[in-house]
């Protein structure tokens, strides 16, 4: 149990420096390798026909004449234990976790996500409760009546939700909203000033996740349960004389549920750390968004905090997952 | 062809009547692809999306033909078609009329239906060797690691768990983001292209690849990889002449799963506005310019998103009959 959790852990945080130095060589080695100089990535975040002195300038001041590899370091360190940065002059001492400054505003980058991170919280929680709830539950009812009319009509259901785009779902729900009330408008309110408005502005953005994600969940529950369905210990189960219902939601249900929870876990995170397209459909300035203007704008910092968040999320959820399984599985906590 | 078949319970019955009956008769054997070009031919909703799929692919392939005779040029502009006040389409439905079959854009009024049909070009042509490429690097990956096991397996096998919790869209966009306009001896769109079918083929193989490792450490074990152990056969001439042609129908089931999966990624890329340079149409693109206008003209973002979904429901459709017919562990 003890080296499971400390294998989990090593593995949590390979991940999260493999995703940092890959945005980093993203960011750096790509336009290299595609033969864009130091220089004129410099010149990218100066004004308009800069002089070469200040090319000179912003290289120091963003440590693009360090090498690369003392400039992730430089981040590493940052992000653990604070760093200090040189402004022209004077020092400016940057507390841990340390995601630098904006090149372009200067704002501390640490102050961007958390500014930006409610809505994309907001959004992924709730649709995240909401299509594990429903996906399962259509796939367990579906697999319990395999070959039903039932099982037909959910799982072409589920069928057409994996194959619609949400950002086109996205669309077609505002449409319809406007139809109904040419008025409305969906606008992020905090939770704790207006709880309710909050949640009804929210009901579209969390409806449209949902329906692609409990559409594959419903396909994966349901292939699951018809295979944990056929196991052995199902018809011990039965054998014994237990009631089916027991069969179902103590035996059946409990084998299914692992290695959904996985992928749950993973999506989750990622959702976590950005809800790009579904932020973009319905205009909502989440962490995504954030990362996509950043983007444009080759704002390295910016993209680099929401990257490292986004992998900080996906291995949060993942060590969560795993802690969960021991309790779930027991094979995981005696093996 | 060659999976592995099991015999489901209710053929195994006892039917002692028919095999006397069948006594005079001349017994065919039947080869396990034909068992399963059966069974998929018996499957009329996979057959369907099959011939869906064809039909796409001709579209794509014959675009300039089909736009030249039912069409106007796809970047032909038609403002006269544009109500000047709202900027939406004068006639009802979209401007749909019998020269502009699917109707006209908003503000430029190019023609809707050349549009979509050359959307379709980008579309698969980017998801097949999207495709492509990450099966090749799946497959590769999937058999070293399942056939030496020990260190190699672990190494690819904790690869690919990091692979899958990247935020590959994340990276996609930064990745097509940095690009410069030219590389590589590449410019333009066709650079975009090329940078979007390295990403989404780059970033995908593990899903292919995992499925293929867990097959070959199966198919390790089998007594026909043992014989040709037996009698000499170097490990290359094992993964390729004796493993490989058992991993045909896997490859082809994932391979065509994955080809919906793909569109849809290069449809996302394309409407964050790091996909496809306009003005080549795209259907992802098309969406997002949609976005501020659905007030305005509903018909424009009903179009593009049909395309995508029909596509991809037919790949799945298809897909999903493929692994039905060959694997027959699938429940069917």
């Amino acid at each position: 149990m003890i080296a499971y959790i400390a294998r989990r852990l090593v593995l949590a945080v390979v991940l999260m420096l493999v995703i940092s130095a890959v945005t980093f060589m993203i960011f750096f080695l790509v336009p290299r390798i595609a033969g864009v100089n130091s220089d004129a990535l410099a010149a990218r975040y100066a004004g308009k026909a800069p002089t070469p002195q200040q090319i000179v300038d912003i290289k120091h001041r963003l440590g693009f004449d360090k090498p690369l590899v003392v400039q992730y370091g430089e981040y590493a360190k940052g992000l653990v234990a604070g760093r200090s940065f040189d402004n022209g002059g004077d020092k400016i001492w940057c507390n841990a976790p340390c995601f630098g400054y904006s090149f372009k505003t200067d704002q501390p980058v640490r102050q961007l996500l958390t500014d930006r991170a409610p809505i994309t919280f907001s959004i992924a929680l709730g649709a995240a409760i909401l299509w594990l709830i429903s996906g399962v539950i259509a796939g367990v009812i579906s697999a319990l009546r395999k070959g039903s009319i039932t099982d037909r009509v959910v799982m072409l259901i589920a069928l057409a939700g994996v194959s619609l785009p949400v950002f086109f779902t996205a669309l077609v729900a505002q449409a319809l909203m406007r139809k109904a009330n040419p008025s409305a408008t969906i606008q992020y309110v905090n939770l704790a000033d207006n709880p309710v408005g909050w949640a009804q502005n929210l009901i579209l953005p969390w409806v449209t996740l949902a329906l692609l994600y409990a559409a594959l969940y419903a396909r994966l529950t349901r292939a699951g349960m018809l295979d944990t369905m056929s196991e052995d210990y199902i018809r011990t189960a039965r054998a014994k004389g237990l009631p089916e219902r027991t069969v179902i939601v103590r035996h059946a249900l409990r084998g299914t549920l692992t290695p959904i929870l996985t992928i749950f876990g993973l999506d989750l995170g990622l959702l976590l750390g950005g809800a790009f397209l579904t932020e973009t459909a319905f205009s909502m300035h989440g962490l995504g968004q954030l990362a996509l203007a950043a983007i444009n704008e080759n704002d390295l910092p910016v993209v680099l905090g929401v990257t490292t968040l986004t992998a900080g999320f996906v291995v949060i959820a993942n060590l969560a997952v795993d802690l969960l399984y021991a309790v779930v599985d027991p094979r995981v906590r005696i093996g | 062809m060659t999976a592995p078949i099991e015999v489901s319970g209710a053929e195994v019955e006892a039917q002692p009547d028919a095999v006397l009956a069948g006594l005079g008769k001349k017994v065919e054997g039947r080869s396990l692809g034909q068992i399963a070009w059966l069974r998929l031919r018996r499957d009329k909703v996979a057959i369907a999306g099959g011939f869906m799929v064809i039909f796409l692919v001709l579209v794509a392939i014959f675009a300039p033909l089909i736009s030249g005779w039912f069409g106007h040029p796809p970047n032909e502009y038609h403002q006269d078609l544009i109500d000047p006040v709202l900027s939406g389409p004068k006639g009802k439905l979209g401007g749909i009329d019998g020269h502009f079959l699917l109707g006209v854009e908003p503000i430029t009024g190019r023609d809707m239906f050349s549009r979509i049909v050359y959307g379709a070009q980008i579309s698969l042509l980017v998801a097949f060797l999207a495709t492509l490429l990450s099966v090749v690097i799946g497959v590769v990956m999937g058999m070293i690691a399942g056939f030496f096991g020990g260190w190699v397996d672990t190494l690819i096998a904790r690869v690919m768990d990091v692979f899958l919790a990247f935020p590959i869209l994340v990276f996609a966009i930064a990745l097509a983001g940095v690009m410069p306009d030219s590389a590589f001896g590449l410019q333009g769109n066709t650079l975009r292209v090329a940078v979007l079918i390295f990403i989404i083929g780059f970033f995908n193989w593990p899903y292919i690849g995992r499925i293929i490792r867990g097959q070959t450490l199966s198919l390790r074990e089998r007594e026909f990889v043992d014989a040709a152990r037996g009698l000499g056969a170097r490990p290359s001439y094992i993964i390729f002449r004796e493993i490989l042609p058992n991993l045909l129908a896997p490859i082809i089931v994932y391979a065509t799963l994955m080809i919906p999966s793909n569109i849809l990624f290069e449809a996302a890329l394309s409407f964050l506005g790091v996909g496809v340079i306009p003005p080549t149409p795209s259907w992802g693109g098309m969406l997002s310019q949609a976005v501020p206008l659905y007030n305005v003209d509903p018909w424009f973002m009903l179009f593009p998103g049909l395309a995508i979904f029909l596509t991809v429901m037919a790949f799945n459709l298809f897909g999903d009959g493929l692994r039905d017919a060959l694997d027959p562990r699938a429940n069917r």
